[in-house]
């Protein structure tokens, strides 16, 4: 990607032949009137979507059999770039023939792929692919006014990648079962976030309902909550193991095992030892001490006592501790 | 016939000064620094190439004109050196620079905010131009600098340098300019407008690109923003490019010398209204900023219900260059925030077509420009929405 990112060419040199072409040549620009439709014997649909001073405003025209509910013909009008002209172009000529439920199920993904010239090679560059979204929309608001329903309606999940169609469900989903942590696994695991990036952060191109870095944290926060939960009810029905727990109930644990078996020895020499952090470090847990009174400066705390101090606690707590004095 | 009409990107070489560069690639390719003949044999264009920059921008002879990289360089020189010399060294913590000035300046101020500067954009005004008046009110005992554009590389509308620079001279505080779009199209003399510092870059006035300068008023700081060698006075490390810096003089020579011909007796500027005037008769079609105290090569036109992107497709289709504002045709899919200045009107920034004519332009290129501008306007009105059903008086015209 270096030299590519050295000299991104222009954007249009990614954009297909049928993008090209549909700009250039919309097939399906134009409109319905309502004595075209009567002389088709369809009901006339008009749905706007969008606004100028967005950037992007579609208009869909539909005239639709009432009986078969079959869109018979579809016609747009689009202010917007070249790919959102071919965009409509394209989403109004899959609209033909097809019943207005079917209709419904055309998504921006659909409209994006019937616009590639060869199945591998996205028809528009990552950052033009919000432009399919508009078309996708359009549909909805057309047959939501055939059907007299809400937009809303026909949508059954919250979508909070509108480019890549990845539901909040979906992401919630995928971060607690791969445990990811970051944002950019995200995209990688989903494609969220990969296209315009509007839904990664505030301050894109469009503003959402949802952020991924929101969903991630609220995501993350759930499942600390939900691993606390978990390792409090571990601990009441004394099912409990050292890597359910949490860092304190790590810290009681080990105390515990150091008040009973390895204090009383050291104490017993004018010393002692305290717990200065626990940090984990797969497969092992690193334990931090530090020496205390005649222990602190002991030639055996780096040998023989601290072989005895991990050995017990190897033994009654977890064989993957290590214990390093600092 | 190709018609290139985005002159404030960038311009052709001016091929005098092509003529005048070609020598030091494969004759006199001494380094000028080096003491036998084949490094002193570059000196004499060398100084010509100085005397032609001091002249073209009317620099006193103790003043320095640093030869940089390019503008963006000189910007970032003024403002990171700023920062070292007053900033990190005293009290001073506060810059001011405009909402529309070029990311070189921006995105600079935007490091030094992270640094913990803090950094005033002044807004401009609903024509697109800062007012002295808001630099007085925003001017503070701890501002170390006020840098603001002489004129903007969108609308072309001019800044009031002169009087800024007064209220600069009054404060105490150090001015910048950033003189990239104004040299070459309208007088500019750092002197009379009390500068500290000008940036410019020659080849947006027909000179090669990679080249630009930095004007240094005698006893204004300056930390080198590159370190190395002695060249420049220490000021800018590195071996000069003396093709460029020949070319770079040149350029601002023919540049300044022939503004009398070129802009002044308004070949230039009589074309830019010719298309401008032509675009205009068309309806709904506004020139952002208007028509007043602007460069006489720019013109920004909104072309209602047509979206700029698809409008330089269009033109590009038929072998004109123009450029747009509008964020579909960004990478980053961020509107100019020039555009986004004219905040009254928001869909402005998607409709906004900039042309930018220079001295080559004749008036067989824009009579042809402005029969497909007329076209475009008419095949993409066609299959607008925004167009064809907002409620305008004149729609049924086109």
């Amino acid at each position: 990607m270096a030299k590519n990112d050295l000299i991104s060419g222009s954007i249009w040199d990614e954009y297909s032949n049928q993008v090209v072409n549909r700009m250039n040549s919309p097939q399906h620009q134009g409109e319905i009137t309502e004595e075209r439709a009567k002389e088709l014997g369809t009901k006339l649909i008009v749905a706007d979507f969008g606004a100028e001073s967005c950037g992007d405003a579609v208009r869909l025209y539909w005239a639709v059999n009432e009986e078969t509910d079959e869109i018979v013909e579809s016609k747009f009008k689009s202010f917007g770039c070249g790919t959102a002209i071919a965009s409509s172009d394209v989403m109004a000529e899959l609209c033909v023939g097809k019943t207005v439920d079917q209709a419904v199920k055309i998504t921006n993904i659909d409209v994006e792929k019937a616009l590639r010239d060869n199945p591998d090679t996205p028809a528009v560059p990552p950052q033009k692919m919000h432009c399919s979204v508009m078309a996708y929309d359009v549909i909805k608001k057309a047959a939501s006014e055939y059907k007299g329903v809400d937009m809303e309606s026909f949508e059954t999940e919250i979508i909070v990648c509108e480019c890549a169609r990845v539901s909040l469900a979906t992401l919630q989903e995928v971060i607690k079962i791969n445990d990811l942590t970051t944002v950019e696994q995200i995209t990688d695991f989903t494609k969220a976030g990969a296209f315009c990036k509007s839904c990664i952060k505030p301050g894109g191109h469009e503003e959402m309902d949802y952020y991924l870095v929101d969903i991630l944290a609220d995501t993350r926060a759930e499942m600390a909550e939900s691993k606390m939960k978990e390792a409090a009810d571990a601990s009441e029905s004394g099912e409990l193991t050292f890597d359910k727990m949490t860092l304190v109930q790590r810290i009681k644990a080990i105390d515990s095992v150091l008040d009973e078996d390895i204090r009383p020895m050291l104490v017993m020499d004018g010393g002692n030892m305290e717990i200065i952090d626990i940090k984990e470090n797969i497969p092992h847990y690193d334990l931090y001490i530090r020496y205390l009174g005649s222990c602190s400066g002991c030639s055996s705390g780096s040998t023989g006592t601290l072989y005895a101090i991990e050995s017990v606690l190897q033994q009654k707590i977890d064989e993957n501790l290590r214990v390093l004095p600092i | 016939m190709d018609v290139y009409l985005d002159n404030n990107a960038t311009t052709v070489v001016d091929p005098k000064v092509f003529e005048e560069m070609k020598p030091f690639f494969c004759d006199i390719y001494g380094n000028p620094n080096s003491l036998h003949k084949f490094g002193a044999g570059t000196h004499p264009k060398m100084v010509e190439a100085l005397d032609f920059l001091y002249e073209g921008i009317n620099a006193a002879d103790e003043d320095d004109i640093i030869i940089t990289g390019n503008a963006t360089e000189s910007n970032n020189t003024v403002i990171k050196g700023i920062w070292v010399d007053k900033i990190l060294k005293g009290d001073k913590n506060h810059v001011i620079t405009s909402e529309v000035e070029h990311p070189a300046i921006t995105a600079a101020c935007k490091f030094l905010e992270t640094q913990g500067v803090e950094v005033t954009y002044l807004p401009v005004n609903e024509e697109g131009v800062l007012e002295a008046s808001k630099v007085k009110e925003f001017i503070r005992e701890d501002t170390a600098l006020v840098t603001i554009m002489w004129a903007n590389n969108e609308t072309g509308k001019i800044f009031p340098i002169k009087e800024i620079g007064q209220i600069c001279k009054v404060a105490g505080v150090a001015f910048h300019s950033d003189g990239t779009q104004a040299i070459g199209k309208v007088p500019v003399d750092v002197q009379d407008c009390n500068l500290d510092y000008l940036s410019f870059s020659a080849h947006k006035f027909h000179g090669p690109k990679g080249v630009g300068g930095l004007y240094v008023k005698k006893g204004s700081e300056l930390t080198p923003l590159l370190h190395g060698g002695e060249q420049m006075g220490g000021k800018r490390a590195g071996t000069v490019d003396v093709a460029s810096m020949v070319g770079m003089g040149w350029a601002m020579h023919l540049a300044t010398s022939t503004m009398a011909i070129a802009y002044e007796k308004n070949h230039v500027s009589k074309l830019r209204d010719k298309l401008e005037n032509a675009i205009l008769e068309l309806p709904e079609t506004i020139v952002i900023g208007g028509k007043d105290n602007r460069t006489p090569n720019t013109t920004l036109i909104s072309i209602r219900g047509v979206e700029g992107e698809s409008m330089l497709w269009d033109l590009n289709q038929k072998g004109i260059g123009a450029s747009t504002g509008s964020a579909c045709a960004s990478e980053d899919l961020e509107a100019n925030p020039v555009m986004n200045a004219f905040g009254s009107d928001s869909e402005l920034a998607h409709t906004g077509v900039r042309f930018s004519l220079s001295r080559f332009n004749t008036e067989e290129q824009i009579d042809y420009a402005i029969d497909v501008i007329v076209n475009a306007v008419k095949r993409l009105r066609g299959i607008s929405s925004s167009y064809a059903y907002a409620p305008q008086s004149h729609k049924s015209e086109l």
